[in-house]
């Protein structure tokens, strides 16, 4: 196979391919038209492309096919879908350009819009959230849930894009540029809590695979692999996916929120209409 | 300031997710009828392929509407999986009531067209059954079809001699006389349990 093959999507998602397409040039554009003192620097744009580019490639590549056919290579194209991908956007701080590109929308369709806030901050409450994070990891890993979405095709792009989708949702309430003091952004203390609570159940469910005797994911099994590899090994790589790289990913996340909460230690008050204008 | 558009206070939106929650999970334990293969209704597109056939003429899905059909993919030089899998199935319509039986129809997709001649898939499915067809083509069509039906299959490196392993699924596809995706047959199903599947699909159309 040449270069090009593994460029090409696998299974192509036109939707997918006009969601990637419209996203990347929606943030080009606020980019160039926006107020000079407001936007992104290099690294943060580069970060924001790199973590659009990485689901991307996941899911439009040849690296779908490995995905469809190995159980490991699945648990990495989840990795990157709900943690990497997301992770690295929501620390691009995207939001100058967002609220700028807010801006632009004319008043009435912003009223329309009124409801999908509604949906955000209920999708947005710490106890739901957390709840989603970590409910679709399981229920997508139900043997067979998890069967029946690497059948079908329309489940299998559901599972990928709500993934996707939950993911950006989440690391975006963590990783939250907004001050909790000035802005009512979620509290340094309950983004470290949610972060730990999230890792526990996601280490317990990656355990247990990997210390399975017998096949949990048998789907991979009666499909055939994409290469001979024996179902332990793949089931054992991908259970440690599930187990030590969320894991870690949940500790950076805490030491990057309690970096940010120890630089605005008394830095940052409350009664200081100053900055309050600035960031509402 | 804080929660300005909620509409309803902390412990209700808890409430209601758990709610939430327990509407999603209560979708996981759909009533499933009693089949001992997998249930894939709705999961798989419907059978469709034009491939080659045993007399080398194009063999296309419609040609076999009017029987159940059991599909699976595999190739003559296969150790174990093809030979035990294509057993089984034919153990398991040699049994049916006659009618049925005529319904019925074993469909071998052989995906190793560099080995597998028609006339060598021939004498590989008439030996089993004279309820199987055969079928190759060439390896886009192959790959189209395993893709349809979410499998793959690959070739190992040649050995000294020139054999090599192919790896493929091992499950068998059923399809009901409208062609309509019904059973995935997983290979460790028993001719009993396989039969029994087979002569209840039989008897709803």
């Amino acid at each position: 196979m040449s270069a090009l093959d593994y460029l090409v999507p696998y299974d192509f998602s036109p939707l997918t391919i006009l969601s990637f397409v419209l996203v990347l040039a929606l943030y080009g554009y606020g980019l160039v038209r926006m107020p000079a003192d407001d936007r992104p620097g290099s690294g943060r744009i580069l970060v924001f492309v790199v973590g659009v580019m990485l689901c991307y490639g996941v899911m439009q590549t040849r690296f779908d096919y490995y995905s469809q056919y190995m159980f490991f290579v699945h648990r990495g194209q989840h990795l990157i879908l709900h943690h990497l991908g997301p992770i690295l956007i929501a620390l691009s701080n995207p939001l100058p350009v967002m609220r700028f590109l807010y801006s632009l929308i004319n008043p009435g369709v912003r009223r329309a819009l009124i409801p999908l806030g509604w949906i955000y901050r209920f999708l947005q409450h710490p106890a739901i959230a957390s709840f989603l994070f970590v409910g679709l990891i399981y229920f997508w890993l139900w043997p067979p849930i998890h069967f029946d979405a690497m059948l079908s095709r329309d489940l299998y792009w559901i599972m990928n894009w709500s993934m996707l989708l939950d993911g950006m949702l989440f690391w975006w309430l963590i990783f939250d540029p907004r001050s909790p003091v000035i802005s009512d952004a979620l509290g340094y203390g309950k983004r470290i809590l949610l972060l730990a609570l999230v890792a526990i159940p996601q280490m317990i469910l990656g355990a247990t695979i990997v210390f399975s005797r017998g096949m949990v994911y048998d789907v991979y099994e009666v499909c055939g692999r994409a290469w001979p590899m024996p179902p332990e090994t793949d089931q054992l790589l991908g259970g440690l996916l599930t187990w030590i790289p969320p894991a870690m990913m949940s500790i950076l996340g805490i030491l990057i929120i309690l970096r940010r909460a120890m630089r605005e230690d008394g830095k940052v008050s409350p009664y200081n209409e100053k900055l309050k204008a600035s960031h509402s | 300031m804080k929660n300005r558009f909620l509409p309803c206070s902390r412990n209700a939106i808890s409430a209601m997710a758990l709610l939430a929650s327990l509407v999603m999970l209560g979708g996981c334990f759909g009533d499933d009828e009693n089949w001992n293969g997998k249930d894939i209704s709705g999961l798989m597109p419907e059978l469709a392929f034009e491939l080659t056939g045993t007399s080398g003429d194009t063999v296309t899905a419609e040609q076999t509407d009017g029987n159940i059909r059991l599909l699976f993919f595999g190739f003559t030089s296969c150790p174990d999986i093809c030979p035990a899998t294509i057993q089984k199935l034919s153990r398991a319509v040699k049994d049916l009531p006659a009618e049925m039986r005529a319904d019925t129809q074993i469909v071998f997709v052989s995906v190793d067209p560099q080995r597998d001649t028609p006339e060598r898939i021939d004498s590989y499915v008439s030996f089993f059954s004279d309820r199987a067809i055969g079928l190759t083509g060439e390896e886009p069509a192959l790959r189209e079809l395993s893709k349809r039906y979410r499998t793959t299959f690959g070739y190992d490196e040649p050995d000294a001699e020139g054999n090599y392993n192919v790896s493929h699924s091992g499950a068998v596809y059923v399809f009901d006389r409208e062609g309509k995706a019904r059973l995935l047959i997983r290979p460790e199903l028993s001719v009993e349990d396989i039969r029994t599947d087979l002569v209840a699909l039989a008897e709803e159309s």
